[in-house]
């Protein structure tokens, strides 16, 4: 009879959670410490400010299945989705996001300049709002490189200076582009040389140099973890992972920013909501991506906010209290040599180099 | 057991070779630590023979040779690698020592039947070594896990600190984070309450659907019994994105019931299975003797099936409970973020973030779960007992 009783208050529970479920949003990221950090800057006075509950799943990895499916079903149960641009570009041309006016539905910056003039050049699509700069950079074991700690992206194929186990990423993206580079070609050249057969070619051909030396990673925790097992002499991986590593882990790695690769994540909106919910997600749209909730985030992870007009805002890190403009893979100092992630070139050619690396790797 | 078999010493020309074999595996271990193999396998086999010689050939007192034996290797281990090494030598030390004498006095026949072959011997013994090597093929991964949720670092990784068994490469600090930590909380939360009542509701209908599926007079069992085991064999996955799409439409998706039943789904093939399994060895008699004694069918069931077949009910019912505790492929479909389980928390903490809280949280459970089915095993035991039966 006891069971009878859990089961029905269980019972009453599920439907009592149904019931103030029109009070909740749905806010989909990546989880760790990328969700904490929007938990702080952004959830937390959000819900201070408005009484809505937010709920965070961490799904911003299968996002784009997951939207599609959600669509078919005729059930979109997510509000606002964190994804990274090129997802973000999928998803508005099949439609599944919405399209976002910056000017009327995104807050200006403090200083009276539009949201369009702000974000720039970053606002890729049209359905995509802008939140954060990050970069795939390297890091080395700062006791396994002797007395020349590399300072080159090149460094990473120069076997003899450097030997040992580097980790790369399981795709061509980034890859072949820094293969080239360290195999001569100007980095302004690299997209026309990537467009011929012949090019790609080059560059496989010159990953082919250190590819018994290469451990492939497609988690974005995959470098951290070798490189503090020693696994590994240098890796690349997220730039705001590297920062938790030699930061809050004290890990004895350093950072090679040398020829960074910039992409952007941020926002978009499903398609297909109700009314209602469209215009609190909007809301919060508005709130979370104006100049001062951008530069809070970065004192939480060390990765660059999306607009210009939040970057003098950037402070210290929360916990920590150390200065984070250091940290920014957008900081001048690091960002001399960055490039940012070619989007037009990688739609058009992600599907045939892809197929390509991967019958190489299987060589 | 006493000896059935006269025992008598080996020639030096047996117990040496085998000995150094031995010490040749036990060299590849502690030689591809140090970097060499091969030099390892060399000088194990070179080292064991040698003592085993020196041992069993210098005098006749086997008792301070074995204690000197254990000395030298856990010296020789505190030398090599610290007190980790202390421990290692000890265990080498105790092995070489027993394993020597056993071979030399030949006491490893003393417990088998005189009759046996000199290759029926060697079955034998090889045979267990092949049962032994599979239970820690199996259950080496587990162990693996448990030092490491000790870990003092954020990492999955054996630090060196750790080696040395180094207090300081030890922390309880996974554990803390577990239970302080909002997300693991909430999701041991919705653990906790899907888990026993998909239980609850497979052990119900699984039962009933097993008692009407045994009775003969039902039309197309079999054909009724293929469907209901059906979530069983289809793969996971396919029924998983066939109960999105399905619970999307009825509006079940994202919602707590819509899991509960999920994982009910789930479940109930296996109570089905383990009771028609114990039905088999019910005797129907004495459901028409209740009934002859004018017990109605619901009394008879409680009363006389019901403690017959309840071994059956209550694996069958782990069963279920286990399947809804540990599922994630399913809950990541029909689930929303509010009924995160843990199992979904550790798929995305290992993809996002290499986390040795996920260590921790293995840790507990492999706990939980023993103590579970050791409860479990006791309590049938004992109602066995009361009931006059002997545990099987």
């Amino acid at each position: 009879m006891k069971l009878t009783k859990i089961f029905l208050a269980s019972t009453a529970l599920a439907f009592a959670a149904g019931a103030v479920a029109a009070e909740d949003m749905t806010i989909v990221s990546w989880g760790g410490a990328y969700s904490k950090s929007q938990l702080k800057a952004y959830h937390e006075p959000y819900m201070e400010k408005t009484g809505v509950n937010i709920i965070n799943d961490e799904s911003s990895a299968e996002a784009v299945a997951k939207l599609r499916a959600m669509n078919e079903a005729g059930n979109v149960t997510w509000d606002v989705v964190d994804v990274v641009a090129a997802d973000a570009m999928r998803l508005c041309d099949e439609g599944l996001a919405l399209e976002i006016d910056p000017d009327t539905q995104l807050a200006p910056a403090p200083d009276g300049t539009s949201a369009k003039d702000d974000f720039g050049d970053l606002l890729v699509s049209d359905c995509f709002i802008p939140q954060i700069v990050y970069s795939t950079t390297f890091g080395y074991r700062t006791d396994l490189v002797g007395d020349t700690p590399p300072d080159n992206i090149c460094d990473v194929f120069d076997l003899e200076k450097y030997p040992g186990k580097r980790s790369l990423e399981k795709r061509p993206v980034n890859n072949v582009e820094w293969a080239l580079i360290c195999d001569g070609v100007p980095a302004d050249e690299v997209y026309d040389v990537l467009e011929t057969e012949e090019g790609q070619d080059r560059a496989l051909a010159k990953l082919d140099t250190i590819k018994d030396s290469v451990i492939w990673w497609s988690a974005g925790a995959d470098t951290p973890q070798l490189l503090a097992d020693g696994e590994v002499v240098m890796g690349s991986t997220y730039n705001g992972r590297l920062f938790s590593l030699i930061v809050e882990q004290k890990q004895p790695v350093a950072m090679l920013w040398d020829y960074q690769v910039f992409d952007l994540d941020g926002w978009i909106i499903p398609a297909g909501l109700s009314e209602e919910r469209q215009k609190r997600a909007l809301d919060y749209i508005y709130f979370a991506t104006d100049t001062q909730r951008l530069a809070d985030q970065a004192k939480y992870i060390s990765y660059g906010p999306a607009r210009k007009s939040s970057a003098p805002l950037v402070g210290k890190h929360a916990d920590l209290g150390i200065d984070m403009a250091p940290h920014m893979p957008t900081d001048p100092a690091n960002s001399k040599t960055a490039v940012l992630y070619n989007f037009e070139f990688w739609a058009d050619y992600r599907d045939d180099l892809d197929a390509k690396f991967q019958a190489w790797l299987a060589k | 057991m006493a000896a059935l078999t006269p025992i008598s010493r080996k020639p030096v020309s047996f117990y040496v070779p085998v000995v150094a074999a031995a010490g040749g595996i036990a060299g590849l271990f502690v030689g591809t630590a140090q970097g060499s193999g091969l030099l390892g396998i060399v000088i194990g086999a070179a080292l064991l023979a040698v003592l085993a010689f020196a041992m069993t050939q210098m005098t006749d007192n086997e008792k301070p040779m074995r204690w000197g034996l254990m000395a030298l290797f856990v010296l020789a281990g505190g030398l090599l690698a610290g007190p980790g090494g202390l421990i290692l030598g000890l265990g080498f030390g105790w092995f070489f020592g027993w394993f020597t004498y056993w071979l030399y006095e030949g006491r490893y026949r003393a417990k088998l039947v005189p009759y046996l072959t000199p290759m029926q011997v060697l079955w034998h013994y090889t045979f267990r070594i092949i049962c032994g090597a599979i239970l820690v093929f199996l259950i080496t991964p587990i162990l693996v896990v448990m030092p490491l949720s000790f870990n003092a670092q954020d990492f999955f990784t054996f630090t060196p600190e750790m080696l040395r068994f180094d207090p300081a490469g030890y922390s309880l600090k996974h554990y803390r984070d577990f239970f302080t930590n909002d997300d693991w909380q909430q999701a041991l939360r919705n653990s906790v309450m899907i888990a026993p009542v998909a239980t609850l509701l497979s052990v119900s209908f699984g039962t009933l659907a097993a008692i009407g599926l045994s009775a003969e007079h039902v039309p197309f069992r079999r054909a009724i019994m293929a469907v209901l085991i059906s979530p069983m064999i289809v793969p996971l996955i396919i029924s998983a994105a066939g109960m999105y799409f399905f619970y999307s439409r009825i509006g079940l998706q994202g919602t707590y019931f819509g899991v509960v039943l999920a994982h009910a789904a789930l479940g109930i093939p296996f109570v089905i299975i383990t009771v028609t399994a114990t039905l088999v060895g019910f005797d129907r008699s004495l459901t028409r003797a209740s009934a002859n004694m004018g017990a109605d069918p619901v009394t008879t069931f409680f009363k006389v099936q019901m403690p017959l077949i309840l071994p059956g009910v209550i694996s069958g019912g782990l069963f279920a409970f286990i399947t809804s505790f540990d599922e994630v492929v399913v809950v990541l479909f029909v689930g929303s973020a509010g009924q995160k389980t843990l199992p979904w928390q550790m798929f995305t903490g290992l993809r996002e973030q290499i986390s040795p809280t996920i260590l921790a949280v293995a840790t507990i459970l492999v706990v939980i779960s023993i103590g579970l089915l050791t409860t479990v095993e006791l309590l049938r035991r004992r109602s066995e007992r009361l009931r006059g039966m002997s545990p099987s």
